[in-house]
């Protein structure tokens, strides 16, 4: 079977059964013993084993096959889910991960599972007793299934020569997935399959009934074979659309007996797959009450390849640029008919717009979910308790800016947790709770989405933050002393700031706050920080529903055409040559009385200098926000508001700093968009 | 590159001027070719990218081979046109005075760039191809592009 072309729905599923083990495993550290948490987990690493297993991805199915062992004495009580457990699943959720990962990158097999897997078994033999009590239930459980096909004495015999002769029976029962077609053709290539590995002795429903489709999601085999069941059920599992493949040994509690009389190799191997067996077919019995729970829902979800979203999008797009180029057809010929018709176009553009805006919004829940672990990590081993707190997990964001929010926030979190919250005992001193709390939280906030990472640690001391910024000599005396308070907080932000004394491997090299401010303007968003010194910090970045389709304002500089994204503007204002004042050779302006710095546009982008300005001639000034100070640039005459749709300059065009991008307008013209943080 | 094509039976090569001398590149990397179109400046960018323009709702960069191949700027006629390639799964509009036609070479009668003496960029020249009393240059998109970009 060609796998290639299910690695992608693979990798989908695998990556999500990954966060849920994850997010399960770290309850059950709060909860051992909740049943609700192990049968999640259980489903979970059970669907990536028999993924795994299908795709032929061996290492993974053996420490998934492992997990099970030990989630299942979990299950059943005979083990407890201490730390050294918990922190052993851990360990193999990351292994996972970087096995899948591996797959990922077209290197499959490249991580050794040995040591886990060992460990795995060990865990599970800890308690030798308990184990062996397991077998006996599994024994009995096994024979009442295997009453459902019975055996005449034939057949009997033919199982009991079979035992003699050191062979192994199994009773298959093998689950086609839930709407299969052609069920009798997956049946039949089971069947070839297994006539090549052994002797069918016995099938249910019967092989004719099976040619004619006449059964259900499951038929069982009852198969004398010299192969030992995993081989058997791997073979059977690699076969598209069958999901479940339950080979207990053959449960004929005569044959049994025999079996453990005539060899006890045999009977050995099947003692040790029993387990395995039985957690296949409770997690069999669970996998289907899943989706009678979705329908309960009464939702539909379809994946859907993110690539098509995104010509999709684009199609709307040139239907945007078109509808406003008929717009200004309508407008300059004065035709009322064409004029009404684009009324009627432009409010459906706008729904069919806001749908596929929101086909591309994914809940932020998506990148907040390996946040528990990795603070539940990083508070181990810095010795610290943390109680982190999600909320507004929710809340939806375009998915390139998801795809782009996950480093900066664990930049923030792990600052918070390394620097800011104090160790217990400090804390207790200063009459806090022992245990800190990290909060994240997630809302609307008009037009933009709020992050927030807030910690009730220490705080940061101004006096700190200015006497390391004098030492790494990032600002001058003078300049601090003429900062506002505020403004000392944004200090933080520049490169190569750190107020940690220590450089851990956590953080503090002094490129984090840097870095995360860069990130998030590149994504057109606003970085806050304030702190009180003994209370905490936070942080709050405010970003942009979406990136693609924006509100612009275009303006011309000698006789080009530019777009200014019309978040970034505070107000347009008229001044004449008189009101340009300077400072050191800068040219500033005042606004309302603030000094704003002013910048010549076209020089910025490489033109030469306007014509000069004659006294009381009016110039153009948009005063935008650059980062966290405001710049006014000069431009000769403003054109209008315009929605604009975003496209990148492509390949060869890259790292141009003052430009963030190209639109077109309605008439073809490709105009530029510039890039107001980088003018800052 | 070129060996690849002396390998097959036929080049066929779309001819084009600048200024007095003709060059041919390989069509099958040509997409389609355009009449001049207005193109929009960017900034910070090197003297040889034109700037880009609109190719039916995407957005592409238009390099000058005159300034590329460090050849006289001069005034582009109605003749001139914008030949769109896709070079390295990218896709550039190469600016040249007049489209002339579309040939057939024999490979035999391409000879190796290194004939010619110094003076011409010859990293982005493949060879010069001969085929009655004519020569044509035959430009490497793949090193005009790929520089470009570095």
């Amino acid at each position: 079977m060609d796998v290639n072309q299910y690695l992608g729905i693979f990798l989908e599923e695998a990556k999500e059964h990954l966060q849920t083990l994850n997010r399960c495993v770290l309850d059950l550290e709060h909860e051992p013993g909740d049943l609700h948490i192990l049968d999640e987990i259980f489903r979970s690493a059970h669907t990536i084993k028999g993924m795994s297993a299908t795709m032929g991805y061996t290492a993974i199915a053996e420490l998934t096959h492992e997990m099970e062992n030990v989630l299942d004495l979990l299950r059943k009580g005979t083990l407890k889910a201490h730390a050294d457990i918990i922190d052993t699943l851990f360990q193999c959720v990351d292994r996972l991960e970087q096995l899948v990962e591996d797959v990922a990158n077209g290197q499959p097999g490249s991580v050794d599972v040995t040591a886990l897997s060992a460990k795995l078994a060990s865990l599970a033999k800890g308690e030798t007793q308990p184990q062996v009590e397991v077998k006996k239930p599994i024994m009995e459980s096994a024979k009442t299934d295997s009453s459902k096909m019975s055996l005449n004495e034939t057949e009997m015999d033919m199982v009991k020569s079979a035992i003699a002769q050191g062979l192994q029976v199994f009773e298959l029962t093998i689950g086609l997935r839930q709407g299969t077609l052609l069920k009798s053709v997956r049946a039949y290539m089971a069947m070839k399959a297994l006539d090549e590995m052994g002797d069918v002795i016995k099938t249910d429903p019967l092989v004719e009934d099976l040619e004619k489709d006449n059964f259900g999601q499951e038929f069982s085999v009852l198969l004398v074979t010299d192969h030992p069941a995993d081989k058997v059920r791997d073979t059977i599992l690699s076969i598209a659309e069958i999901e479940t493949v339950v080979a207990s040994p053959c449960g004929n509690q005569a044959v049994a007996e025999s079996a453990t009389v005539g060899s006890e190799n045999a009977s050995a191997i099947d003692a040790v797959n029993a387990p395995a067996d039985e957690h296949t077919a409770e997690a069999t019995k669970e996998a289907k009450a899943e989706p009678g729970a979705a329908k309960q829902k009464g939702r539909s979800l379809l994946r859907v390849d993110a690539e098509k979203l995104d010509s999709l999008l684009n199609l709307v797009g040139e239907l945007v640029i078109n509808k406003t180029r008929l717009q200004q057809i309508g407008l300059s010929n004065q035709l009322q008919e064409l004029s009404e018709a684009i009324e009627q176009m432009d409010r459906v553009t706008t729904d069919l717009q806001g749908v596929v805006m929101k086909l591309r919004m994914v809940p932020v829940g998506q990148v907040f979910n390996r946040f528990p672990r990795m603070v539940r990590d990083l508070s181990h081993s810095l010795g610290k308790e943390i109680n982190l707190v999600i909320q507004g997990e929710e809340t939806e964001l375009d998915r390139t800016v998801i795809d782009e929010i996950g480093d900066p926030l664990v930049h923030l979190l792990r600052n918070s947790i390394d620097h800011g919250i104090e160790k217990p005992a400090d804390r207790t001193a200063a009459g806090k709770n022992p245990v800190g709390e990290v909060r994240l939280i997630a809302r609307h906030e008009g037009n933009h989405v709020l992050l927030m990472v807030t910690d009730d640690g220490k705080g940061l001391k101004s006096e700190a933050i200015r006497q390391k910024a004098l030492e790494k000599g990032l600002v001058t005396k003078a300049e601090l002393d003429m900062m506002e308070p505020g403004d000392v907080m944004k200090l933080v932000f520049l490169p190569g700031f750190s107020t940690a004394e220590t450089v851990t491997d956590v953080s503090g090299r002094g490129v984090g706050m840097d870095a995360v401010r860069t990130k998030i303007e590149a994504l057109g968003g606003v970085l806050e920080l304030d702190s009180t010194p003994g209370h905490g910090t936070r942080v709050k970045i405010r970003l942009p529903l979406t990136l693609a389709i924006i509100q612009a304002l275009l303006i011309q500089v000698h006789d080009e055409t530019y777009a200014i994204p019309l978040g970034s503007i505070d107000s347009t204002i008229n001044i004449t040559p008189a009101d340009i004042r300077t400072i050191q050779q800068q040219e500033v302006i005042l606004l309302r009385g603030q000094i704003i710095p002013l910048i010549r546009l076209g020089r910025c982008l490489g033109l030469m200098d306007a014509v000069d300005y004659e006294d009381g001639q009016e110039m153009y000034v948009v005063i935008v926000q650059a980062g966290d100070h405001r710049i006014g640039l000069l431009v000769d005459s403003l054109v209008g508001q315009q929605e604009i749709v975003i496209k990148s300059l492509g390949k060869v065009l890259t790292g141009i700093r003052q430009i963030a991008g190209a639109t077109i307008l309605g008439d073809g013209q490709v105009v530029l968009i510039i890039d107001v943080n980088a003018l800052g | 590159m070129a060996e690849n094509e002396a390998i097959s039976d036929e080049l066929k090569l779309i001819i084009f001027k600048l200024g007095r001398e003709e060059y041919g590149m390989d069509i099958l990397k040509v997409q389609e070719i355009k009449r001049m179109m207005s193109i929009t400046r960017v900034p910070s960018t090197p003297s040889y990218i034109k700037g880009v323009i609109n190719l039916r709702g995407s957005i592409l960069p238009v390099i000058d081979l005159r300034t590329r191949l460090g050849l006289l700027e001069a005034d582009l006629t109605e003749a001139a046109r914008i030949i769109v390639l896709l070079v390295n799964e990218v896709i550039v509009g190469f600016i040249v005075d007049e489209v002339v036609e579309v040939t057939t070479i024999n490979p035999e009668n391409v000879e190796a760039a290194n004939v010619l003496s110094s003076g011409l960029s010859t990293e982005y020249i493949s060879g010069i191809a001969k085929a009655e009393n004519r020569l044509y240059i035959m430009l490497n998109p793949d090193t005009i592009v790929n520089i470009a970009q570095a």
